[in-house]
């Protein structure tokens, strides 16, 4: 084995890449993919006979955490570059009410979307400004904006919910299917193959990467820093735009209400799938699975009965234990 | 950029009455130097004498006040320090610019990534197989072109930033206090790649405050005290007394 690796070295072949790719492999990874193995196994036998383990219910978890999994591969993104985005929750409801006032007022589901995701991107460039320009940290920045963008929310339509009664639309953002697979569950698998993709494969990804590593080291390299803190920003912005899009396609209306929690709910899958809080690393189908363990979660307390308050607390738990697990590698 | 110019050609490096002011202070006054292909030369003084401000102004960071800096005869201007990596100026700081969680390739390629196919994806494996290839030629003892810089030493982790200065550096190397962090062995592999990237012709401006490593390694050496530049040096002409006088102010400046 050392004897090969060597020669392969002299040679100046790349050593198997299989090897250092397990070797360094980040153990947290497992952990996650282990938890999610237990919660499942878990929550099939306690809960078997309220069908927990039926092929509608599962689908109808990953159609749940849809809009989570889409805001948590923006936040991904966002956290690996060392900031992190705490607007995306007020931003589903003000792009999901734009989109159903567009649609009521002008029955066009280009410019509907076309609006809602301008939402998102606006507030995203807003952050990215003010956090590259102004120099206020990413944490107070998107504080703020939750509270104006929610303020906004409220403001648009008077407290008024908007239903929505555009088939197509509803069909693509929500109840739909394409070739026998709904489409929340596509339009999940697409924003985790394309995060995914662009975080491992890009040059986009590696600079990401190498501005929450060490800033510095990435000027001097001739990365754009601020250009790429507001990239992630309006990423993270046009994420938080689609899953309310979302949200309005499968509830066929919007409210001033949605994505209200989600923020929390958004952070801990990302960082129960394995992801630092403090940028350079991270992963976006570990952000996909902390997700369906969020939704999950959710599913098998309901279905076990639990009241809401019990459900708020088994899951507070729940969440505290998988963060140390996956935190814990960081005191090493 | 060519880096095949005869050795007697112009200079890689040519600083002509530089002068540097930060506000009402004189950071660097009046300092010239020439450095040719395959020349070490050392920059010397006490602290604060203004040596990293030289470095800083050749590699783009900051601008002279005053004076031009000419690369093989011509005469360059550096808006940023992109422009002056662009001229083929790599700088190894002392500190180690580099994004410890990241594997050994990203760094060596960072800021210019190998990309291939029309979705413009990253070529791994061509970058990482560039690396090993680069650092097996130097030498550089790392386990992998794939470990990440947080598994290595300080010593692998300055062979890197040498290796990758060495990689992207047409025609100058700048290194600022390359191994003040580094240990006795690994300071010496450190001086073996400075020798080794003269011998491929690179020219290179070596700050240190280590005597000896300087009289290891330089062919000249330059002496600055409070901005001012002393005077130039043969290594093979000069004592270590001469340079500590010239460096304490014991010996005045040569006549310009
Ligand atoms: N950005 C700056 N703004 C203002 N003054 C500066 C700046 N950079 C350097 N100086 C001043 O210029 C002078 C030279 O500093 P410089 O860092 O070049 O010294 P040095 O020779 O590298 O010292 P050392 O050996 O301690 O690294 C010092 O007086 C320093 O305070
Ligand atoms: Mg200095």
């Amino acid at each position: 084995m050392r004897t090969r690796a060597h020669q392969n070295a002299r040679a100046a072949v790349t050593p198997p890449a299989i090897l250092d790719r397990l070797r360094a492999a980040d153990p947290r990874r497992y952990v996650v993919y282990a938890g999610f193995a237990l919660i499942m196994v878990v929550f099939s036998i306690t809960l078997r006979d309220s069908g927990f383990l039926t092929t509608p219910n599962l689908v109808h978890i990953v159609q749940q955490t849809a809009p989570i999994t889409v805001m948590a591969v923006g936040l991904v993104l966002v956290l690996t570059a060392g900031e992190i985005d705490l607007s995306i929750g007020s931003v589903v409801a003000l792009s999901a009410l734009v989109a159903g006032v567009m649609l009521r007022d002008y029955d066009s589901m280009p410019l509907a979307v076309a609006a809602s995701l301008a939402v998102g991107a606006g507030v995203g460039l807003f952050n990215g400004l003010f956090v590259t320009r102004v120099r206020v940290p990413s944490f107070l920045v998107t504080l703020a904006t939750l509270g104006l963008v929610a303020g906004l929310a409220r403001v648009m339509t008077n407290l008024q919910s908007v239903p929505i009664t555009h088939e197509y639309f509803n069909g693509l953002f929500g109840s739909g299917s394409m070739a026998g697979i709904s489409t929340l569950v596509l339009w999940s698998a697409a924003a985790v193959a394309v995060g995914h993709y662009v975080y491992r494969h890009t040059r986009f990804g590696a600079h990401v990467l190498a501005v929450g590593d060490n800033a510095r080291a990435a000027r001097v390299s001739g990365v754009k820093v601020e250009r790429v803190k507001v990239a992630v920003l309006v990423i993270s912005g046009l994420c938080a735009a689609l899953a309310g899009l979302l949200y309005a396609g499968r509830l066929h209306g919007a409210t001033y209400t949605l994505g209200e929690t989600d923020m929390l709910t958004v952070i801990a899958a990302v960082i129960v799938g394995g992801n630092r809080l403090f940028g350079g690393s991270g992963t976006v189908v570990g952000a996909l699975v902390g997700s369906l363990v969020m939704g999950v979660l959710n599913n098998g307390l309901i279905l076990g009965g639990l009241s809401v308050s019990q459900q708020m607390i088994a899951r507070g738990v729940i969440i505290l234990v998988a963060v140390a697990l996956t935190l814990r590698e960081e005191k090493a | 950029m060519s880096t095949t110019a005869t050795p007697s050609a112009a200079p890689a490096l040519r600083l002509d009455r530089i002068r540097k002011e930060f506000g009402g202070v004189v950071a660097v006054e009046n300092f010239s130097l020439d450095i040719h292909p395959g020349q070490i030369v050392a920059l010397v003084g006490d602290n604060g004498a203004g040596k990293s401000t030289i470095v800083k102004i050749v590699s783009g960071v900051h601008h002279p006040t005053s004076g031009s800096i000419a690369l093989h005869g011509d005469q360059v201007h550096f808006p940023d320090a992109s422009a002056a990596r662009g001229h083929g100026i790599e700088v190894v700081y002392q500190d180690l610019a580099l994004a410890d969680m990241q594997p050994v390739y990203m760094n060596m390629f960072l800021g210019r990534e190998l990309v291939t196919g029309p979705l413009r994806r990253l070529d791994k494996k061509r970058m990482a197989s560039q690396t090993q290839a680069l650092v097996d030629e130097l030498d550089v003892r790392i386990p992998s072109a794939r470990a990440t810089i947080r598994e290595l030493s300080g010593g692998q982790r300055q062979g890197v930033a040498i290796a990758r200065a060495t990689h992207w550096a047409t025609s100058l190397v700048l290194m600022d206090e390359p191994t003040a962090a580094l240990g006795v062995a690994e300071t010496a592999r450190a001086e073996q790649l400075m020798r080794q990237l003269r011998e491929r012709g690179r020219a290179i401006l070596l700050v240190s405050h280590n005597l000896d490593q300087v009289f290891r390694v330089a062919d000249r050496i330059a002496v600055l005290r409070r901005g001012a530049q002393i005077g130039v040096r043969e290594t093979a002409k000069t004592t270590h007394n001469e340079i500590v006088s010239m460096i304490t102010g014991l010996q005045p400046a040569d006549e310009a």
